[in-house]
Protein backbone atom coordinates (compact mmCIF):
# COMPACT_ATOMS: atom_id res chain seq x y z
CA UNK A 1 0.00 0.00 0.00
CA UNK A 2 1.38 3.75 -1.33
CA UNK A 3 1.96 5.22 2.12
CA UNK A 4 1.68 8.61 0.93
CA UNK A 5 -1.93 8.09 0.50
CA UNK A 6 -3.22 6.38 3.70
CA UNK A 7 -5.43 8.63 5.64
CA UNK A 8 -6.62 7.59 9.08
CA UNK A 9 -9.87 8.74 10.31
CA UNK A 10 -9.47 8.55 14.44
CA UNK A 11 -12.99 8.29 16.15
CA UNK A 12 -13.37 9.25 19.58
CA UNK A 13 -16.63 8.99 21.63
CA UNK A 14 -16.16 11.71 24.45
CA UNK A 15 -18.63 12.05 27.61
CA UNK A 16 -17.51 14.80 29.59
CA UNK A 17 -14.02 15.24 28.65
CA UNK A 18 -13.88 18.85 28.68
CA UNK A 19 -10.36 18.89 29.33
CA UNK A 20 -9.34 15.26 28.01
CA UNK A 21 -10.10 16.30 24.81
CA UNK A 22 -7.82 19.23 24.26
CA UNK A 23 -4.83 17.30 26.01
CA UNK A 24 -5.80 13.92 23.64
CA UNK A 25 -5.72 16.53 19.98
CA UNK A 26 -2.61 18.34 21.54
CA UNK A 27 -0.78 15.26 21.62
CA UNK A 28 -2.49 13.08 18.80
CA UNK A 29 -0.82 16.30 16.76
CA UNK A 30 2.20 16.12 18.51
CA UNK A 31 2.74 12.44 17.68
CA UNK A 32 1.81 12.21 13.96
CA UNK A 33 3.64 15.18 12.15
CA UNK A 34 3.57 13.38 9.06
CA UNK A 35 0.44 11.72 8.62
CA UNK A 36 -2.52 12.53 6.88
CA UNK A 37 -5.84 12.46 9.39
CA UNK A 38 -8.68 13.82 11.31
CA UNK A 39 -9.79 13.14 14.59
CA UNK A 40 -13.93 12.48 14.55
CA UNK A 41 -15.13 13.53 17.90
CA UNK A 42 -18.55 11.92 18.76
CA UNK A 43 -19.93 13.76 21.67
CA UNK A 44 -23.28 12.09 23.60
CA UNK A 45 -24.43 15.83 24.28
CA UNK A 46 -21.95 16.55 27.20
CA UNK A 47 -23.45 18.83 29.91
CA UNK A 48 -19.65 19.88 30.88
CA UNK A 49 -19.11 22.21 28.01
CA UNK A 50 -17.06 19.74 25.99
CA UNK A 51 -18.64 20.29 22.67
CA UNK A 52 -17.53 24.21 22.72
CA UNK A 53 -13.83 23.06 23.72
CA UNK A 54 -13.98 21.06 20.76
CA UNK A 55 -15.38 24.02 18.68
CA UNK A 56 -11.84 26.14 19.97
CA UNK A 57 -9.86 23.27 18.93
CA UNK A 58 -11.68 23.43 15.72
CA UNK A 59 -10.03 27.45 15.62
CA UNK A 60 -7.05 26.23 16.08
CA UNK A 61 -6.25 23.30 14.20
CA UNK A 62 -8.66 23.37 11.57
CA UNK A 63 -12.48 22.04 10.74
CA UNK A 64 -10.76 19.97 8.23
CA UNK A 65 -8.43 17.85 10.80
CA UNK A 66 -10.94 17.85 13.52
CA UNK A 67 -14.57 17.22 12.76
CA UNK A 68 -17.43 17.14 16.07
CA UNK A 69 -20.34 15.01 14.86
CA UNK A 70 -22.80 15.00 18.18
CA UNK A 71 -25.32 13.31 19.80
CA UNK A 72 -28.23 14.43 21.69
CA UNK A 73 -27.44 11.83 24.27
CA UNK A 74 -25.53 9.00 25.80
CA UNK A 75 -26.34 6.40 22.99
CA UNK A 76 -23.77 3.95 23.42
CA UNK A 77 -20.32 3.03 22.14
CA UNK A 78 -20.90 0.84 19.72
CA UNK A 79 -23.30 3.35 17.99
CA UNK A 80 -20.55 5.73 18.61
CA UNK A 81 -18.30 4.27 16.32
CA UNK A 82 -20.97 3.74 13.76
CA UNK A 83 -21.82 6.92 13.87
CA UNK A 84 -18.33 8.48 13.55
CA UNK A 85 -18.09 6.13 10.45
CA UNK A 86 -20.14 7.41 8.79
CA UNK A 87 -18.27 10.93 8.28
CA UNK A 88 -14.79 8.73 7.86
CA UNK A 89 -13.45 9.84 4.99
CA UNK A 90 -9.97 8.13 5.71
CA UNK A 91 -9.00 4.44 4.74
CA UNK A 92 -8.17 3.79 7.87
CA UNK A 93 -10.11 4.25 10.89
CA UNK A 94 -8.49 4.29 14.74
CA UNK A 95 -10.64 3.84 17.77
CA UNK A 96 -9.37 5.05 21.00
CA UNK A 97 -10.75 6.08 24.48
CA UNK A 98 -10.59 9.99 25.35
CA UNK A 99 -9.53 10.19 28.76
CA UNK A 100 -5.87 9.48 27.97
CA UNK A 101 -5.24 5.86 29.23
CA UNK A 102 -4.79 5.69 25.81
CA UNK A 103 -1.74 7.32 25.03
CA UNK A 104 -1.47 8.99 21.50
CA UNK A 105 2.23 8.34 21.45
CA UNK A 106 1.01 4.62 20.14
CA UNK A 107 -0.45 5.59 17.25
CA UNK A 108 2.82 5.99 14.30
CA UNK A 109 3.43 2.10 15.93
CA UNK A 110 0.16 0.89 14.97
CA UNK A 111 0.55 2.43 11.49
CA UNK A 112 4.03 1.04 11.44
CA UNK A 113 2.78 -2.35 11.89
CA UNK A 114 0.09 -2.31 9.84
CA UNK A 115 2.54 -1.07 7.04
CA UNK A 116 4.90 -3.83 7.51
CA UNK A 117 2.57 -6.61 7.83
CA UNK A 118 -0.58 -5.76 5.87
CA UNK A 119 -3.06 -6.27 8.69
CA UNK A 120 -6.89 -5.58 8.55
CA UNK A 121 -6.33 -4.63 12.12
CA UNK A 122 -3.79 -3.93 14.95
CA UNK A 123 -5.24 -3.96 18.44
CA UNK A 124 -3.15 -2.58 21.41
CA UNK A 125 -2.24 -5.29 24.60
CA UNK A 126 -1.62 -4.28 27.37
CA UNK A 127 -0.42 -7.57 28.41
CA UNK A 128 2.56 -8.20 26.48
CA UNK A 129 6.08 -7.04 27.59
CA UNK A 130 6.69 -3.56 26.28
CA UNK A 131 2.84 -2.86 27.42
CA UNK A 132 1.84 -2.89 30.97
CA UNK A 133 -0.77 -1.37 33.04
CA UNK A 134 -0.91 1.35 35.68
CA UNK A 135 -3.12 1.90 38.42
CA UNK A 136 -4.60 -1.47 38.97
CA UNK A 137 -4.48 -2.90 42.99
CA UNK A 138 -4.05 -6.69 43.16
CA UNK A 139 -7.76 -7.52 42.85
CA UNK A 140 -8.11 -6.09 40.15
CA UNK A 141 -5.18 -7.69 38.30
CA UNK A 142 -6.00 -10.92 39.56
CA UNK A 143 -9.53 -10.25 37.89
CA UNK A 144 -8.10 -9.39 34.99
CA UNK A 145 -5.72 -12.18 34.73
CA UNK A 146 -8.26 -14.60 35.25
CA UNK A 147 -10.94 -13.02 32.84
CA UNK A 148 -8.25 -13.34 30.84
CA UNK A 149 -7.26 -16.99 30.94
CA UNK A 150 -10.85 -17.91 30.58
CA UNK A 151 -11.48 -16.33 27.48
CA UNK A 152 -8.44 -18.03 26.10
CA UNK A 153 -9.34 -21.15 27.26
CA UNK A 154 -13.02 -20.94 26.06
CA UNK A 155 -12.73 -18.80 22.86
CA UNK A 156 -9.44 -19.09 21.15
CA UNK A 157 -9.43 -15.36 20.43
CA UNK A 158 -6.17 -15.02 18.72
CA UNK A 159 -5.52 -11.94 20.73
CA UNK A 160 -3.72 -11.26 23.98
CA UNK A 161 -6.19 -8.45 25.39
CA UNK A 162 -9.80 -8.97 24.03
CA UNK A 163 -11.38 -5.74 26.12
CA UNK A 164 -8.88 -3.39 24.42
CA UNK A 165 -10.69 -0.27 22.90
CA UNK A 166 -7.40 0.68 21.37
CA UNK A 167 -7.43 -0.50 17.94
CA UNK A 168 -6.73 0.26 14.21
CA UNK A 169 -8.90 -1.15 11.60
CA UNK A 170 -9.34 -0.89 7.60
CA UNK A 171 -12.31 0.69 6.83
CA UNK A 172 -13.66 -1.51 5.17
CA UNK A 173 -13.35 -4.28 7.89
CA UNK A 174 -14.47 -2.62 10.85
CA UNK A 175 -17.65 -1.41 8.55
CA UNK A 176 -18.38 -5.10 8.07
CA UNK A 177 -17.45 -6.71 11.32
CA UNK A 178 -19.31 -3.89 13.04
CA UNK A 179 -22.83 -4.43 11.45
CA UNK A 180 -22.44 -8.03 12.78
CA UNK A 181 -21.83 -7.00 16.35
CA UNK A 182 -24.86 -6.75 18.80
CA UNK A 183 -23.24 -6.57 22.28
CA UNK A 184 -22.65 -3.56 24.48
CA UNK A 185 -19.63 -2.40 26.92
CA UNK A 186 -16.50 -3.69 27.14
CA UNK A 187 -18.09 -7.11 25.73
CA UNK A 188 -18.95 -5.11 22.21
CA UNK A 189 -15.05 -4.69 22.54
CA UNK A 190 -14.45 -8.64 22.95
CA UNK A 191 -17.43 -9.47 19.72
CA UNK A 192 -15.69 -6.75 17.28
CA UNK A 193 -12.37 -8.77 17.63
CA UNK A 194 -13.25 -12.51 18.09
CA UNK A 195 -15.71 -12.06 15.03
CA UNK A 196 -12.95 -10.50 13.06
CA UNK A 197 -10.74 -13.72 14.36
CA UNK A 198 -13.33 -15.85 12.90
CA UNK A 199 -13.40 -14.46 9.49
CA UNK A 200 -9.94 -15.03 9.47
CA UNK A 201 -8.75 -11.19 9.39
CA UNK A 202 -5.08 -10.89 9.89
CA UNK A 203 -4.45 -9.08 13.12
CA UNK A 204 -1.59 -7.79 14.83
CA UNK A 205 -1.15 -6.66 18.06
CA UNK A 206 1.53 -3.89 19.33
CA UNK A 207 2.04 -3.65 22.99
CA UNK A 208 0.49 -0.46 24.65
CA UNK A 209 0.41 0.97 28.26
CA UNK A 210 -2.87 1.76 30.12
CA UNK A 211 -2.57 4.33 32.93
CA UNK A 212 -5.95 4.10 34.72
CA UNK A 213 -6.40 7.55 35.91
CA UNK A 214 -9.92 7.61 36.95
CA UNK A 215 -9.06 6.03 40.93
CA UNK A 216 -12.62 3.56 41.48
CA UNK A 217 -13.53 3.43 38.19
CA UNK A 218 -12.08 0.00 37.67
CA UNK A 219 -13.92 -1.62 40.43
CA UNK A 220 -15.07 -4.79 39.45
CA UNK A 221 -18.05 -5.66 40.92
CA UNK A 222 -20.50 -8.99 41.03
CA UNK A 223 -22.82 -7.44 38.62
CA UNK A 224 -19.72 -6.99 36.02
CA UNK A 225 -18.36 -10.45 36.46
CA UNK A 226 -21.76 -11.70 35.48
CA UNK A 227 -21.79 -9.60 32.69
CA UNK A 228 -18.31 -11.01 31.50
CA UNK A 229 -19.75 -14.67 32.09
CA UNK A 230 -22.79 -14.05 30.10
CA UNK A 231 -20.63 -12.22 27.02
CA UNK A 232 -18.34 -15.26 26.89
CA UNK A 233 -21.05 -17.70 26.81
CA UNK A 234 -22.95 -15.27 24.19
CA UNK A 235 -19.29 -15.57 22.26
CA UNK A 236 -18.98 -19.08 22.22
CA UNK A 237 -22.16 -19.74 21.46
CA UNK A 238 -22.64 -16.97 18.42
CA UNK A 239 -19.21 -16.53 16.39
CA UNK B 1 -18.88 -23.43 12.69
CA UNK B 2 -19.86 -21.91 15.86
CA UNK B 3 -17.40 -22.22 18.61
CA UNK B 4 -19.55 -24.40 20.76
CA UNK B 5 -19.72 -26.55 18.24
CA UNK B 6 -16.42 -26.70 18.18
CA UNK B 7 -15.42 -27.52 21.96
CA UNK B 8 -18.58 -30.01 21.47
CA UNK B 9 -16.98 -32.15 18.55
CA UNK B 10 -13.75 -31.76 20.77
CA UNK B 11 -15.36 -33.48 23.77
CA UNK B 12 -16.82 -35.85 21.59
CA UNK B 13 -13.39 -37.18 20.50
CA UNK B 14 -11.81 -36.89 23.70
CA UNK B 15 -15.08 -38.92 25.30
CA UNK B 16 -14.86 -41.59 22.26
CA UNK B 17 -10.73 -42.02 22.91
CA UNK B 18 -11.88 -42.72 26.88
CA UNK B 19 -14.17 -45.03 25.76
CA UNK B 20 -12.37 -47.04 23.39
CA UNK B 21 -9.18 -47.15 25.75
CA UNK B 22 -12.04 -48.50 28.59
CA UNK B 23 -12.90 -51.70 26.33
CA UNK B 24 -9.43 -52.31 24.94
CA UNK B 25 -8.30 -53.17 28.09
CA UNK B 26 -4.69 -51.34 27.78
CA UNK B 27 -4.55 -49.97 30.80
CA UNK B 28 -6.13 -51.39 33.74
CA UNK B 29 -10.46 -50.49 34.06
CA UNK B 30 -9.83 -48.79 37.66
CA UNK B 31 -7.39 -46.07 36.44
CA UNK B 32 -9.19 -45.88 33.26
CA UNK B 33 -12.67 -44.73 35.00
CA UNK B 34 -10.40 -42.07 36.81
CA UNK B 35 -9.15 -40.44 33.67
CA UNK B 36 -11.95 -38.02 33.30
CA UNK B 37 -11.23 -36.56 36.66
CA UNK B 38 -7.87 -36.45 36.34
CA UNK B 39 -8.06 -34.54 33.22
CA UNK B 40 -10.61 -32.11 34.73
CA UNK B 41 -8.31 -31.36 37.55
CA UNK B 42 -5.08 -30.95 35.36
CA UNK B 43 -7.51 -28.19 33.41
CA UNK B 44 -8.48 -26.60 36.76
CA UNK B 45 -4.34 -26.81 37.96
CA UNK B 46 -3.25 -25.29 34.33
CA UNK B 47 -6.00 -22.60 34.38
CA UNK B 48 -4.87 -21.76 38.26
CA UNK B 49 -0.99 -21.98 37.03
CA UNK B 50 -1.74 -19.56 34.07
CA UNK B 51 -3.54 -16.86 36.22
CA UNK B 52 -0.91 -17.53 39.15
CA UNK B 53 2.10 -16.82 36.54
CA UNK B 54 0.70 -14.09 34.47
CA UNK B 55 -0.36 -12.30 37.96
CA UNK B 56 3.19 -12.10 38.81
CA UNK B 57 4.44 -11.43 35.55
CA UNK B 58 1.73 -8.85 35.35
CA UNK B 59 3.38 -6.11 33.11
CA UNK B 60 3.19 -2.30 35.31
CA UNK B 61 4.42 0.85 33.88
CA UNK B 62 4.58 3.12 36.49
CA UNK B 63 7.10 5.49 35.06
CA UNK B 64 4.26 6.13 32.19
CA UNK B 65 1.91 8.17 35.08
CA UNK B 66 5.12 10.15 35.37
CA UNK B 67 5.52 10.26 31.56
CA UNK B 68 1.69 11.33 31.23
CA UNK B 69 1.52 14.28 33.76
CA UNK B 70 4.81 16.04 31.77
CA UNK B 71 2.95 15.06 28.76
CA UNK B 72 -0.13 17.18 30.38
CA UNK B 73 1.80 20.39 31.31
CA UNK B 74 3.33 20.38 28.11
CA UNK B 75 -0.35 19.96 26.80
CA UNK B 76 -2.05 22.90 28.68
CA UNK B 77 1.32 25.25 28.28
CA UNK B 78 0.33 24.97 24.42
CA UNK B 79 -3.26 24.90 24.46
CA UNK B 80 -3.60 28.04 27.09
CA UNK B 81 -0.63 30.14 24.87
CA UNK B 82 -3.32 29.75 21.89
CA UNK B 83 -6.90 30.50 23.42
CA UNK B 84 -8.03 27.36 24.02
CA UNK B 85 -9.52 27.21 27.79
CA UNK B 86 -7.70 24.45 29.59
CA UNK B 87 -9.49 25.48 33.00
CA UNK B 88 -10.02 23.50 36.14
CA UNK B 89 -11.37 20.04 34.91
Amino acid sequence: MDAAKNKYSIIVPTYNERLNIALIVYLIFKHLPDEDFEIIVVDDGSPDGTQEIVKQLQKLYGEDRILLRPRAKKLGLGTAYIHGLKHASGNFVVIMDADLSHHPKYLPSFIQKQLETGASIVTGTRYVTGGGVHGWNLMRKLTSRGANVLAQTLLWPGVSDLTGSFRLYKKSVLEDVISSCVSKGYVFQMEMIVRASRKGCHIEEVPITFVDRVFGSSKLGGSEIVEYLKGLVYLMITT
Amino acid sequence: MKHVLKLLSLLVVISALWIGLLQASIIPQSHTWLLPIYFIVSLGCYGLLMVGVGLMRFPTCPQEALLLQQDIAEAKDFLKQKGVDVGSD
